[in-house]
């Protein structure tokens, strides 16, 4: 179904030799981006990588990272497929400004987002009041640690499978109505397995983005091991202290995000190969 | 439906934070900006950009002494660079380009001693607890840190203003949790500020250029204070290095005294 362009049969398949006047610019653009990351392969402590990696206060750091990268996930998930749904499939009114809102945090600064945390959910924020009434204190908790991460991470989920649902026929759910099923069994067994890769794809990058948090969450959260003292964090204030430990764990975050990316090779590279249908 | 009419009034709360954070990253954009065009940029010839980096707490009085100083040293523009001295250490042990280092504290100079000349101490200060106006925790002096219910925010172990408090907890045995360990001696005066926090400690000198408006200030005995000093020196691979040596000295004139003395800040 894509159309065909300059009668190759892909576009893909259609190989140039680089024009220098691209190919130049494209190489200093990937050595910008590789030579950081080199720098922090090249000076990790190698040898005593493990000692540091296994340290108490950095093992804490990770256990707290992965717990509140795992929440901020469920909770994106639980609230972000919904959300998702409503903007592809439904006419709202208010529904571009509903979208921009979601948008909003991906570019605005971390910081910035911790400020708006504070400023909305804090003890003297917009909504601080009703929520020590009923005991629930954000800032300086791990449940605020989460709220930050959710902020920030929850619109690369929504945008991607709202992208994937905008893209599906309608005739399979419609189909799947005139067959009797509701709204809900429709989205249960016709949408969501159609749109799976997406909401993969989507997932890991909301569940990357949220454990690699840092602005929002030394804003609205503060930082204390155990307790709010994520690796981000750990990183910022290692770097302080023991510069070669901020790299050993550097490192280790490096290999995480590597990871996700290489485990999304399907749906990024592979996408561009796909052949046309 | 209310809850979509209630997302679409958050909105323009949200643009508003989301300009005013344009507006304070435009800010510090400028300063680098400056920082990095000096030569080009001023075609007066004489011209010396100084690239100082200085401990959070000197945040206000800097800004201040910096416009006497312009003002007395034409062609001299001094750019600033605040944040906690363990971090600015960090920066100059990176080799970051820059001309003064001012730390709070001694150990923190001491510990990148071959890479400046030698400092002088150009101010000290002492230690006070803060808490929000209406002083949510009730909080009457040191020792109601100790309450585990009570909202407290130090700096972190690794700047000097979060060892001096624990000096000071310590010496009288107070046992205090603290909720948060923030990066810098400010990010503790807005914690408070912001009455998120029922308590903190922060230098005499922050409390002073917050107000009395925005925070309590709980002073601390002379006799259970520590006094920070607060050395400063030239940096050696400073590329101004005369200027940077004559800023330094200028931190020890009557004039830039007065400025610091305004400030809260005790002679050295």
């Amino acid at each position: 179904m894509t159309p065909r362009r300059g009668g190759g049969r892909t576009t893909t398949r259609v190989r140039h030799r680089p024009p220098l006047t691209l190919a130049l610019p494209a190489l200093l653009a990937v050595a910008f981006l590789l030579v950081p990351l080199l720098g922090i392969v090249a000076d990790a402590p190698w040898h005593d990588l493990g000692a540091r990696l296994t340290e108490p206060s950095v093992v804490e750091a990770l256990r707290l990272s992965l717990l509140v990268s795992g929440w901020a996930l469920v909770l994106s998930v639980a609230v972000g497929v919904p959300l998702a749904w409503l903007l592809a499939r439904t006419d709202f009114p208010g529904r571009t400004a509903v979208r921009c809102l979601v948008i909003l945090p991906m570019v605005l600064p971390p910081t910035v987002a911790g400020v708006a945390l504070l400023r909305g959910l804090g003890r003297r924020g917009l909504l601080g009041g009703p929520l020590e009434s009923i005991g629930v204190n954000l800032p300086f908790s791990t449940a605020g640690a989460v709220l930050a991460a959710v902020f920030v991470s929850m619109p690369f989920l929504v945008i991607t499978l709202e992208g994937a649902l905008a893209g599906i026929e309608p005739q399979y759910e419609e189909a799947a109505a005139t067959m009797g099923a509701g709204p809900l069994t429709t989205l249960r067994l016709v949408t969501l397995p159609m749109v799976g890769p997406s909401l993969a794809a989507g997932a890991a990058l909301c569940w990357a983005r949220a454990l690699g948090e840092f602005g929002a969450t030394i804003t609205f959260a503060g930082n204390l091991e155990g307790t709010t003292q994520t690796l981000p964090l750990k990183v910022y204030l290692l770097l302080q202290e023991d510069p070669e430990a901020a790299t050993a764990v550097s490192l280790l975050l490096l290999l995480i995000a590597a990871a996700v990316i290489v485990g999304l090779r399907g749906r990024w590279l592979g996408s561009v190969r796909r052949s046309p249908g | 439906m209310p809850p979509l009419s209630r997302l679409t009034r958050a909105l323009p709360a949200v643009l508003a934070v989301a300009l005013l954070a344009a507006c304070g990253s435009d800010d510090s954009s400028d300063g680098d900006d400056a920082s990095g065009a000096s030569p080009s940029a001023s075609g007066g010839g004489e011209s010396v950009e100084l690239t100082v980096l200085a401990a959070a707490s000197l945040t206000d009085v800097f800004e201040d002494a910096a416009e006497v100083y312009e003002a007395a040293n034409d062609g001299v523009t001094l750019t600033f660079s605040f944040a906690g001295s363990q971090e600015l250490a960090a920066q100059v042990q990176e080799g970051v380009p820059a001309d003064v280092l001012v730390t709070a504290d001694t150990t923190t100079m001491d510990g990148v001693a071959d890479l400046t000349e030698d400092p002088s101490v150009i101010a000290r200060n002492a230690l006070t607890l803060v808490t929000p106006p209406d002083d949510p925790g009730g909080v009457d002096d040191l020792t109601d840190l100790a309450d585990s219910d009570l909202r407290l925010v130090l700096a972190a172990p690794e700047v000097p203003a979060g060892r001096y408090g624990r000096e000071i907890l310590d010496a009288l045995g107070i046992d205090a949790q603290p909720d948060s360990e923030e990066p810098n001696v400010r990010a503790v005066l807005s914690k408070v500020e912001l009455g998120e926090a029922d308590a903190g400690l922060v230098y005499v000198t922050d409390a002073t250029a917050a107000g009395e408006d925005a925070v309590r200030t709980v002073p601390i005995p002379e006799e259970d204070n520590v006094l920070a000093a607060y050395p400063a020196a030239a940096l050696t691979e400073s590329e101004n290095a005369e200027a940077a040596a004559d800023f330094v000295e200028w931190l020890l004139s009557d004039e830039a005294q007065a400025v610091l003395a305004d400030a809260g800040f005790l002679a050295p």
